[in-house]
């Protein structure tokens, strides 16, 4: 079987992630594995969302380009995606809004509009939806017209419904039924998948089963079945599971010790405390030991910060979750932690920026904010997860870094990974372990106090929690000596200076080189991709797909952000013929802190800022041309609706 | 062992204005911890920014002095971390009135089990005496050009809308007053706020010892008439014994909290027992909560292995 790209497309609130859900587990069940893209706009009901589910029989890390199905059930969906259906793929179509015009779509942008007439015109088409199906068919693409209200009538019918609009509801469920119809899919994996989704409510579960049943044998019976992605692999013993980057980031905040968490609702952060505070009872290796997290939704991002800094004094694992505005509202508590070398994880989902920017869309515009953001110099660690399981782990280790280098620690994800969700082995925790730094449980009392801030080698000095016998110390955001009494004296603020930024270099000393860079394919490649974040997966698509076609690509994949391992960068890269930065966002971020950290300038730049997350299509398209001596040294990614 | 208030002080050097009001709010903060008997180690001062931020410095119990108006945050992470800890956030009017007045009206919400004592001397100290946000319309204290242009908050009235159980008054240069006020906002359970009247010597010229002592008002006896009044002596009631009058209580605290001028009632304005604190609402949904709150979970065994157990999380996620 080859890949399988099913996209599902309709106005928000219609049922489209759960219509994917349902198409995923299914694939999934069927022991294929399942990368999925949720698109949506910053919108409750009525504007146009959709789902891209890549689906392999082996393990996938992106998405691509293509979709050979496409599952509409509403004219925008087609008009929007039509464009993406490869040849020999196929479209499912309401066969009533066949006559629909583009002009008629009231949710379509008018720069869309606009644009897209020209491209028909272009074309030599008219704006109708039928022209351009005649025109994807006339290419080679399969149109599905199905009668949906037919078949929600039937189902109506059947249910012994009083209001159509209520099956209504189900059209969603509908478009998953005739896909896998189309597909003549396992039916046992679909009825596993639904009533899985709709675990908490058997009776939607059943009414919902029915409308897939009756559409899949509608599409069984009716058209011509797409067969070459069809089958499910045999069963598979293996233990796998299928979740998002919020999802991840928060199980491996819990298995990482976070007893606190706060947040502002902002997307696509919120999600992650959401599913907290629904599992806000945990579970223990050992029954008598009771723990938990308390999730609290404070006013605003500013009390966040500060109440997770609160709760870390007392040794709480805590953390605040956020996305871009809200980072800007904490810099000033972020600061005031760096200062007082509190132990707080800083979980920053980046979206399209700047202010409101693209409130669901991708972006990762915020390297340098996370690095440099907050007023003054004080340590941090930004830690930048490429994917899923990393986030997982991640968010254990910036725990662990938190405390046993007092201080703040970044987390950097972005929306593509909190929102995207994949298929993976379940994650392998036999080696995770909590460091919890320096402890001091009897503390010597002075008389005057304890010195939390004594002068140590390392920058680090044994920390006391707030509540500790004979541990009394001070806190401030002015300048401290060691008891944590306010000192402007100069000689004083050196020492502290110093006994802080010091620290940085204690754990360039301490962490090894392995947690904090990642690298793929050939180690003597001639050229060298650098890059963070979430196109980790498009790129090592991309970059196998070019070593198998005898090309000589490495790709340094940089984990630890700040402080950078400069010294272990600049051997990897030195020797390279081309150095080729991909990242998201304007103005290669990472490039930039390179060449100033270790004078090595790259010579490509493979960008996108359009909001989308990059497939290896584009990413493997770019490298190629690099590859072939013709590109020029900036590209710009555009794919995606 | 018997505790005094020279147990609760450090050797910091107080470097607050000669006359200032903070010195008589610290003696009462200092006698109130010593005749409640409460151990340094438990006890956390948290402070904003201001003359009055640096109040933890100079009491030998935990400190944390915070951001400008972040004070309640801080406070309220420490208290819901580590429910054994008394914790008192203290703030100026500017602190908590103005760039706080979110948290201050979001805390009341939550009623956390804690005390918020406002320093309101009308002024911005440590900024060189612009106008604070209980400082009334038209007033010109000394260091504003002009009179004052905005209207004044009134802490007492905020703090009972925003769900404060226990609401009251005092007066900096009453120390013993004052003094029993905190140690009742400390035994009540629930989110105390004490609204501390406070005369800043250096830059508000209006609102002087002397106004207080009413020493321009002379009765005919010619003895001063002071604008203070206690609301106990005039037989103020300020607790809700029952939940049906907790509207009509609030009624008139609010009613009291509009009198200024030449009668200034102090004391405790609003006292509810009866709302759960934040604390009762979390045990609620995590019953252990209190015997086992965050700051004392354990979070790993010996050998560092974590104890959160998440194979519940890999069942929901399962796919094969």
């Amino acid at each position: 079987m080859e890949d399988f790209n099913w996209m599902i497309g309709g106005p928000q609130g219609s049922g489209v992630d759960t219509a994917a859900n349902i198409f995923g587990k299914t694939c999934g069940y069927g022991g294929l594995y399942v990368y999925g893209r949720r698109e949506y706009h910053s919108n409750i009901k009525g504007l146009h969302s959709y789902f891209h589910l890549r689906i392999s029989p082996t393990e996938v890390l992106a998405n691509v380009n293509d979709v050979d199905l496409l599952a509409a059930f509403d004219a925008e969906t087609v008009f929007r995606h039509i464009g993406e259906v490869s040849e020999g793929g196929g479209i499912i179509v309401d066969e009533n809004q066949v006559n629909t015009r583009l002009g008629d779509v009231p949710s379509l942008p008018k720069e869309f509009k606009s644009d897209f007439s020209k491209h028909l015109e272009n074309k030599g088409l008219k704006d109708g939806l039928n022209d351009l199906l005649e025109d994807a068919e006339r290419r080679g693409v399969k149109v599905f017209r199905v009668p949906y209200t037919v078949l929600l009538e039937q189902v109506s019918d059947r249910l012994g419904m009083e209001k159509l609009s209520r099956a209504t509801q189900m059209i969603n469920t509908l478009a998953v039924g005739i896909s896998f119809g189309l597909l003549n899919y396992e039916i046992t994996l679909i009825e596993r998948a639904v009533k899985a989704v709709f675990a908490e409510k058997p009776n939607i579960a059943e009414m919902n089963l029915l409308a897939i049943k009756h559409a899949y044998n509608y599409a069984n019976e009716t058209f011509e079945k797409m067969l070459k992605y069809a089958s499910p692999e045999t069963s598979v013993e293996e233990e796998r599971i299928f979740l998002s980057g919020n999802q991840a980031v928060a199980i491996g905040k819990v298995l990482g010790g976070c007893r606190i968490q706060t947040y502002y609702p902002i997307t696509p952060a919120a999600d992650e405390s959401i599913y907290l505070e629904a599992h806000e009872i945990l579970e223990t290796v050992n029954p008598d030991l009771k723990v938990g997290v308390i999730v609290i939704q404070t006013e605003d991002e500013i009390a966040a910060i500060n109440m997770a800094s609160g709760a870390a004094l007392t040794g709480a694992r805590a953390s605040t979750s956020t996305s871009g505005p809200g980072f800007s509202l904490m810099v000033e508590g972020l600061s005031w932690a760096g200062n007082n070398e509190v132990p707080i994880v800083l979980t920053y989902y980046q979206r399209g920026a700047p202010s409101t920017g693209l409130p669901t869309r991708h972006g990762q515009d915020d390297l340098r904010f996370a690095i440099h953001g907050g007023h003054g110099e004080f340590p941090r660690i930004v830690l930048a997860s490429g994917d899923i399981k990393e986030c997982f782990y991640d968010a254990v280790t910036a725990f662990n870094y938190a405390e046993i280098f007092q201080m703040p620690v970044i987390h950097l994800i972005d929306k593509a990974l909190a929102n995207s969700s994949q298929t993976y082995s379940r994650f392998d925790i036999k080696d995770v372990k909590i460091q919890r730094g320096d402890i001091l449980k009897e503390p010597m009392f002075t008389g005057e106090g304890f010195k939390r801030f004594a002068f140590t080698e390392t920058g680090i000095s044994p920390r006391v929690l707030l509540g500790t016998k004979n541990g009394v110390h001070w806190y401030t955001g002015d300048e401290h000596d060691e008891f944590g009494h306010i000192s402007e004296e100069s000689d004083l603020r050196i020492k502290m200076m110093e006994k802080r930024m010091g620290k940085l270099e204690t754990v360039d000393k301490i962490v090894s080189i392995s947690e904090r860079v990642n690298f793929f394919g050939d180690h003597e490649a001639r050229n060298m991709i650098v890059s963070w974040g979430s196109p980790k997966g498009a790129i090592i698509e991309a970059l196998n797909k070019l070593n198998h076609e005898d090309s000589s690509l490495g790709f340094l994949q940089i984990r630890m952000v700040h402080p950078l391992p400069s010294r272990q960068i600049t051997e990897v890269l030195k020797n390279a013929e081309r150095i080729i930065d991909v990242e998201m966002n304007y103005s290669s971020q990472l490039a930039g802190i390179l060449a100033e950290k270790t004078g090595i300038s790259a010579d490509f730049q493979i960008l996108k800022y359009s909001g989308r997350p990059m497939t290896t299509t584009e990413v493997y398209n770019a490298l190629k041309l690099i590859l072939s001596g013709r590109a020029p040294k900036r590209q710009v990614l555009t794919y995606g609706s | 062992m018997v505790l005094r208030s020279t147990d609760f002080k450090t050797d910091v050097f107080v470097d607050w204005c000669p006359g200032c009001g903070n010195f008589g709010i610290l003696a009462s903060l200092q006698m109130a911890l010593a005749e409640l008997g409460l151990e340094s180690h438990n006890v956390v001062i948290v402070s904003g920014i201001g003359c009055s931020g640096k109040v933890p410095h100079f009491v030998k119990v935990y400190g944390v002095h915070t951001l400008h108006g972040r004070t309640l945050p801080f406070a309220q992470g420490i208290k819901i971390s580590n429910p054994e800890l008394e914790v008192i956030a203290v703030g100026g009017d500017g602190d908590g009135l103005g760039i706080g007045v979110g948290h201050l009206v979001n805390a009341g919400r939550r009623n956390v089990d804690m005390v918020y004592l406002i320093h309101n001397n009308g002024v911005y100290g440590l900024t060189k005496g612009q106008a604070s946000p209980t400082l009334r319309l038209g007033l010109k204290v000394k260091a504003i050009p002009k009179p004052n242009i905005s209207e004044a908050i009134n802490p007492i009235m905020l703090a009972i809308s925003a769900g404060y159980t226990f609401v009251a008054r005092s007066y900096a240069y009453d120390v013993k007053h004052l003094k029993e006020v905190i140690k009742q906002a400390i035994q009540h359970k629930g989110l105390a706020l004490v609204d501390i009247l406070q005369p800043c010597p250096t830059y508000n010229d209006l609102y002087t010892k002397e106004w207080f002592a009413g020493e321009d008002r002379v009765a005919g006896t010619g003895k001063v008439v002071p604008r203070l009044y206690k609301l106990e002596e005039v037989g103020f009631d300020p607790d809700v014994h029952d939940l049906e009058e907790e509207f009509a209580k609030k009624i008139a605290a609010i009613e009291k909290a509009r009198e200024w001028g030449d009668k200034i009632p102090i004391g405790v304005f609003y006292r509810n027992d009866l709302i759960p604190t934040f604390h009762e609402r979390i045990t609620k949904r995590i019953p252990y909560y209190l015997d086992n709150p965050p700051a004392k979970q354990k979070i790993s065994d010996e050998k560092g292995a974590p104890i959160a157990h998440i194979e519940e999380f890999f069942k929901e996620l399962r796919i094969t």
